[in-house]
């Protein structure tokens, strides 16, 4: 019997291979995929991943035109759960050696991933002879995918912290020129044009998640404005507390105050975030790139910019979705020469993947016409030379038990249930018992 | 003799010397029968509870992680960084602060109802099914009805009510510190008190009839009669309700998991949901097991100290 994405690949190379209906079949490719995808001749490549929503659908998109394209290799993609779920399968894959050929991973959480033990490094020559160098990347990113001198992570996209912005509401306001948002210039400006927005629509004009279960937004908002005042949250190699105790009072003393004055939502969790922006009840939102889909898809006047500089530089939290090798016990061969095969044309492809607010990291695609053209997608693709990761520690990163902590007490200044003097303390105590705990995932190239 | 008739010999003793076994032989042999009988449970038992329980010991002595390797014996230093854990004893006092909220309501209102229902002889069946079915769901299910009819304070059905007694509406449910944990202990009350409301209905059913119909004859009074006739002779079930809702609540963790993830700002966050984060997002498997056997302790003397309670009471009572 063949598998039955086979006959779906045969379909699809026959001339119906419309992008909808891959995005259609994808769907059934997770469950329909028995154990062993290879037919005869083939070469199975297993591919882990945690991209749903969207994501999920984009994703599904280029590995059915990855299929297509390459009819030797057996892909067999999984989607599993985002967030804590995700890592433990991935880390405990890893360390019984019988991990799957390839895997997605975020770039901060790379320090506490164990390179060496539960990954193996990337073969830079096989890479090459695919077409993608180092050169091809922002160096800083590139470098943070090194460990011990090897490369374990090959970064996809940066997704940035950004700004939504609802133009017609912006418009009442007067805060657009030319059909963009006028450019906003420190705190004072943005709480002004937040004033203007609650004049013209009796409402806050900002919202982000400031509550809710596993909440994350708190920290991303928090490490965003603080990157912008120049302070680091950790030594350079994640080892001290380098948390600046005026600098961070300064970011949250004027957060709490948007809240105070009625100009941001207290309390919104994730998907009352989500609708409350989406519902056009107010005019900004801080979030990641990601939901851009969510508000094209509902038809939306919208459009997105770089979060605007309040506290000095413009620059904003980021992570970014990286390809990595599962350690496997006896790595080598057709298979890992596949993976490698996988990854190189996946970048080339990225503009595929930009179209879900992304930044792709392989810089050859940011100058494409077709990405040139997404917009507003490619409105903010410079932010990715100031993006702010977390310092290299093995409790940071997305989704990592810093995130959830931290996001759980920063939740409380914004919601009024800790003063930013008190979250701040509670933030420095959190850290120092993170640092002063064992890395319980020692590596051997960390 | 009586014992043969209750433990057959094995055919391959019976066919033996031809003469019947001696007494003792027979016993020997039931109990080797016995032994095969309960062997598949011993096993599972022995497998499942009590290596689980002596290699958790052994893993609380050491810094291991979630892969299973590299970890290091390192004696009581787990618990000894679990004793100063602030986490620790904030997750484990909202643990016992949600048992003493939700113990209380779940004994007095499965009591309550009990009584409504014993007494209410018309379409007694309805009572009994709509008193008890919750408990029959599983608790993702009890979770999302709460999450996505009863909480949202746009549409939500606990706003609707208030703002229908002329209070005022907009509540954040699970998301306000003074108002989560309630939110989910009403849930686990509505959801749970059915098991209580059995175990009570099944005693009032028990009390003979004839006791009531004296008291009546005597001229007590409803009120009389609840107090001097039902309530003691509940004694022994309300004994049983308490301890086996304690462990219950004790063991607070999916209902808190699935409808604030433990906050806001960790304030719902049971000792269970910290163990499960300590062992599955930061990988401390060794950690975790040490902040587990803490707990384990101290279920242990809740169980341990109740039925002490109870029959020095009983004893009490006797003299």
């Amino acid at each position: 019997m063949h598998p039955p994405h086979l006959s779906r690949r045969r379909a699809l190379a026959g001339g119906a291979g419309a992008l909808a209906a891959a995005g259609a079949l994808g769907s059934l490719t997770g469950c329909a995929a028995p154990a062993t995808a290879a037919g005869p001749g083939q070469t199975l490549l297993r591919f882990w991943h945690l991209f749903g929503g969207g994501d999920g659908v984009n994703m599904q998109g280029m590995l059915e035109e990855f299929r297509a394209a390459h009819p030797s290799i057996a892909l067999e993609a999984t989607t599993l759960q985002w967030g804590a779920p995700y890592y433990t399968k991935l880390g405990m894959a890893g360390a019984g050696g019988r991990a799957p050929e390839l895997a997605v991973l975020h770039l901060a959480r790379l320090a506490g991933f164990a390179p060496g033990r539960l990954l193996d490094p990337f073969d830079l020559g096989l890479l090459a002879e695919h077409g993608v160098q180092e050169e091809h990347f922002p160096p800083d990113i590139w470098r943070r995918g090194q460990a011990g001198g090897r490369q374990y992570a090959v970064p996809l996209d940066t997704h940035p912290f950004v700004l939504y912005y609802q133009t017609e509401i912006c418009e009442k306001a007067g805060l657009m020129s030319g059909g963009s948002l006028r450019p906003v210039n420190g705190a004072g400006e943005f709480a002004d044009a937040l004033r203007a927005v609650k004049k013209a629509t009796g409402r806050p004009g900002l919202v982000t998640e400031t509550f809710g279960a596993d909440c994350i937004t708190p920290w991303r908002l928090f490490s965003t404005f603080y990157s912008q005042t120049g302070g680091a949250v950790l030594s350079p190699d994640g080892r001290r507390l380098a948390l600046d105790d005026t600098k961070a009072l300064r970011v949250l003393e004027y957060l709490t105050s948007l809240v105070e004055e009625g100009l941001m939502v207290r309390r919104a969790d994730y998907p009352a975030c989500v609708s409350i922006f989406n519902e056009g009840k107010t005019a900004f939102h801080l979030n990641g790139e990601w939901e851009i889909t969510t508000y094209r898809n509902a038809k939306i006047p919208f459009s997105m910019t770089r979060v605007p500089a309040l506290f000095g530089s413009a620059s904003a939290q980021a992570d970014c979705h990286t390809f990595v090798l599962p350690h496997q016990a006896g790595r080598g061969g057709a298979p890992d020469e596949a993976a490698h095969a996988f990854v190189a044309w996946m970048l080339r492809n990225s503009v595929a993947w930009a179209e879900g607010g992304h930044v792709p990291a392989y810089l050859p695609v940011l100058g494409t016409p077709e990405y040139l053209a997404l917009k507003p997608q490619s409105e903010y693709r410079d932010v990715i030379d100031d993006v702010a990761l977390d310092e290299p520690a093995w409790f940071a990163g997305s989704a990592s038990r810093m995130w959830i902590e931290l996001g759980a007490v920063l939740s409380g200044a914004l919601t009024g249930s800790r003063t930013p003097r008190g979250a701040l303390d509670e933030v420095k105590a959190r850290l120092r018992t993170l640092l002063d705990t064992r890395n319980p995932l020692p590596g051997a190239a960390s | 003799m009586t014992t043969t008739a209750m433990a057959p010999v094995p055919a391959g003793e019976r066919t033996g010397g031809g003469r019947p076994p001696a007494a003792r032989t027979v016993r020997r042999a039931w109990t080797e029968h016995g032994l095969v009988f309960v062997a598949p449970f011993l096993l599972v038992y022995a497998l499942f509870l009590v290596w689980p329980l002596i290699s958790g010991v052994g893993m609380s002595l050491t810094s291991e992680n979630i892969t299973g390797a590299g970890g290091e014996f390192i004696g009581l230093d787990n618990y000894a960084e679990a004793i100063r854990d602030p986490e620790v004893w904030s997750s484990l006092w909202n643990t016992v602060w949600f048992t003493v909220l939700s113990t209380v309501p779940l004994v007095v209102a499965g009591l309550g109802l009990a009584l409504l229902a014993h007494h209410l002889r018309a379409v007694q069946w309805l009572w009994r099914l709509s008193w008890f079915a919750p408990y029959l769901l599983p608790s993702g299910v009890v979770c999302l009805l709460f999450l996505y009819m009863i909480y949202p304070s746009d549409f939500g059905l606990a706003d609707q009510l208030l703002a229908s007694v002329g209070l005022e509406p907009g509540i954040g449910w699970l998301g306000d510190e003074r108002y989560a944990m309630l939110s989910v202990v009403a849930t686990t009350v509505w959801w749970t008190v059915g098991f209580n409301f059995l175990l009570y209905l099944a005693a009032l059913q028990a009390i003979p009839a004839h006791l009531y119909e004296a008291a009546e004859l005597d001229g007590a009074g409803a009120w009389h009669r609840l107090r001097h006739i039902t309530l003691p002779l509940l004694r022994r079930t309300t004994g049983l309700v308490l301890v086996l809702q304690v462990l219950a609540s004790l063991k607070i963790f999916d209902q808190v998991y699935l409808m604030t993830g433990g906050g806001p700002d960790d304030s719902t966050r049971p000792i269970l949901q910290y163990v499960y984060q300590q062992g599955f997002t930061g990988y401390r498997m060794g950690y975790a097991s040490a902040v587990s056997y803490i707990f384990f302790a101290l279920i242990l003397t809740v169980s341990l100290v109740q039925p002490l309670l109870s029959r020095r009471r009983a004893e009490e009572a006797a003299k």
